[in-house]
């Protein structure tokens, strides 16, 4: 059951994944995206990770995909025709660092044989152990993940505002 | 194994249908509510007292003609009331409307699903539903439709802060995330009286995420004509209903299983009823509950005006949010210092 669902929500997430780039329209590739998004909660919920399967939902395709799909109306991007690469070292150089890519990733994944898998806790992937872990293991990169939020928010204020 | 998916597919076609005609039935309450208000009678003549109303209605819609406009955007148009009406009936999962019934010598939980992030799930699925009010505006391909959809957007997602944070209290109160146990928490004392201001503000953005008066602008008549839905006609135009209506359902459940106790009945557990009766008796306590929550709903939708735009936005940032934020700091405060 598990493998059935890992390879179709796996599946679906790859075809969405090349949906997203090889869209015309920008809003059927963020339509795409959030698709991906979707599945890849799915699979976060196949590793028992339950607390951030539901956040990606919530934060990613539920807030920041809203967002790009705003600006992509607004700018009424759909009429913009983005002409086709047509010069060969282009595509040449987009192939070549895409093959590049492909054998790092699987350079990074190949091992002689996979660790065994550890039990897992009684509440593993809930919110409580995430949070218990949150602030004392990782109490540092999540201070200054909330400054560089907070940083995020006040250069898009600033950028906005009109001149009083 | 087999036993178990067997009761999970009646639980789900059950709470299904209820869901459907609980929704059907709103629609005819509003009308009738909203002429008591207006001094006048509503719909009474179809069936007895008007109640075939919604089958009227519900027949009126599947058969008209389902007009597609030349000039829109055809997929999305299509997709806009499905990606609203599916997130709106599925957040009914989590939710527990009964303790629990002991039918054919199983113990039933009357709930679909029993997540241990079950509020989040709550509110991850409803930020889904924006993205249906965005296309359907967007691909209606008419100034107001667009700026209908945005607006209503920007509002929905404006109080989904304030509607997150506002049940912080209550998560800290119960410690925990499935709703189950924050409706057996309040076994002592409902939530509405350890977290006022959580409610209020929660009540609040849960009228704003619905569009309900006073936060309905989007789909106000003499602003937009009809907001995002302009164009759509027949059964895409129904659906936009039932996922309106649903959220005001799944709303009000959440307001009544995070605030109003849920199924509990003060008193139920230590009498000797059965556990079939008692199971019964809770599933009414909570139906008994929502309903009430929706008549106020639908009573304050008929008194009171609604609000421009930018009060609307200046509530939900300015005021609901340090609300929330104010509320979580307070309950914080007394549970340190109450131990």
């Amino acid at each position: 059951m598990e493998a059935f669902l890992f390879y179709v929500f796996g599946g679906i997430a790859i075809a969405s994944a090349l949906s997203v780039v090889t869209r015309r329209n920008p809003v059927a590739g963020a339509i795409s995206l959030i698709v991906c998004f979707f599945c890849l909660a799915v699979l976060y919920v196949l590793l028992r990770a339950h607390f951030v399967a539901v956040i990606q939902v919530l934060v990613y395709a539920g807030a920041i995909m809203v967002l790009f799909l705003f600006v992509i109306m607004l700018l009424n991007l759909s009429q913009l025709e983005f002409g086709r690469a047509r010069n060969l070292v282009v595509k040449v150089v987009g192939a070549v660092l895409g093959v590049v890519l492909l054998v790092n990733l699987l350079a990074a994944i190949k091992r002689p044989h996979l660790p065994d898998a550890a039990p897992l806790s009684d509440g593993f992937g809930g919110a409580e152990q995430v949070g218990v872990l949150l602030f004392s293991k990782y109490l540092i990169p999540f201070e200054i993940a909330s400054v560089l939020l907070l940083a995020a928010i006040i250069g898009a204020i600033v950028l906005a505002r009109r001149e009083f | 194994m087999l036993a178990e998916l067997l009761v999970l597919i009646i639980k789900i076609v059950v709470i299904f249908f209820v869901l459907i005609t609980l929704v059907a039935y709103l629609t005819f309450a509003e009308r009738r509510i909203a002429a008591f208000v207006q001094d006048r009678l509503g719909p009474n003549r179809v069936g007895p007292e008007g109640l075939l109303q919604p089958l009227a209605d519900g027949i009126k819609n599947l058969l008209k003609e389902d007009i597609i406009p030349d000039h829109v955007n055809k997929p999305f148009f299509v997709l806009a009331p499905i990606m609203i009406a599916v997130p709106a009936l599925i957040t009914f999962a989590v939710i527990p409307f009964g303790g629990m019934l002991p039918i054919f010598g199983r113990e039933v939980q009357l709930r679909v699903a029993d997540i241990n992030v079950g509020l989040l799930y709550i509110f991850a699925i409803s930020s889904l539903g924006v993205y249906g009010v965005v296309l359907a505006g967007w691909s209606s391909n008419n100034k107001y439709s667009l700026l209908g959809g945005l607006r209503s957007s920007a509002q929905m997602i404006s109080y989904e802060i304030a509607m997150g944070l506002s049940v912080i209290g209550v998560v800290m109160i119960s410690e925990s995330l499935r709703l189950n146990q924050v409706v057996l928490s309040q076994s002592g004392l409902w939530n509405i009286v350890r977290q006022p201001l959580g409610f209020v503000v929660f009540v609040g953005a849960v009228m704003a995420e619905t569009n309900r008066i006073p936060f309905d602008l989007p789909e106000a008549e003499p602003e937009l004509v009809a907001g995002y839905h302009t164009e759509y006609s027949s059964m895409k135009f129904s659906l936009f209903f039932i996922a309106e209506y649903s959220n005001m359902v799944v709303g009000a459940a959440l307001i009544v299983t995070l605030f109003l106790g849920g199924w509990l009945v003060p008193g139920l557990e230590s009498t000797n009823l059965g556990p079939f009766a008692k199971g019964v008796i809770s599933i009414a306590a909570f139906l008994v509950k929502l309903l009430i929550v929706l008549f106020v709903f639908i009573w304050i939708r008929w008194t009171l005006p609604r609000f421009r735009y930018d009060q609307l936005m200046n509530l939900g940032w300015k005021v609901f949010l340090p609300l929330a934020l104010f509320n979580i700091f307070i309950t914080g405060l007394v549970i340190i210092l109450s131990q």
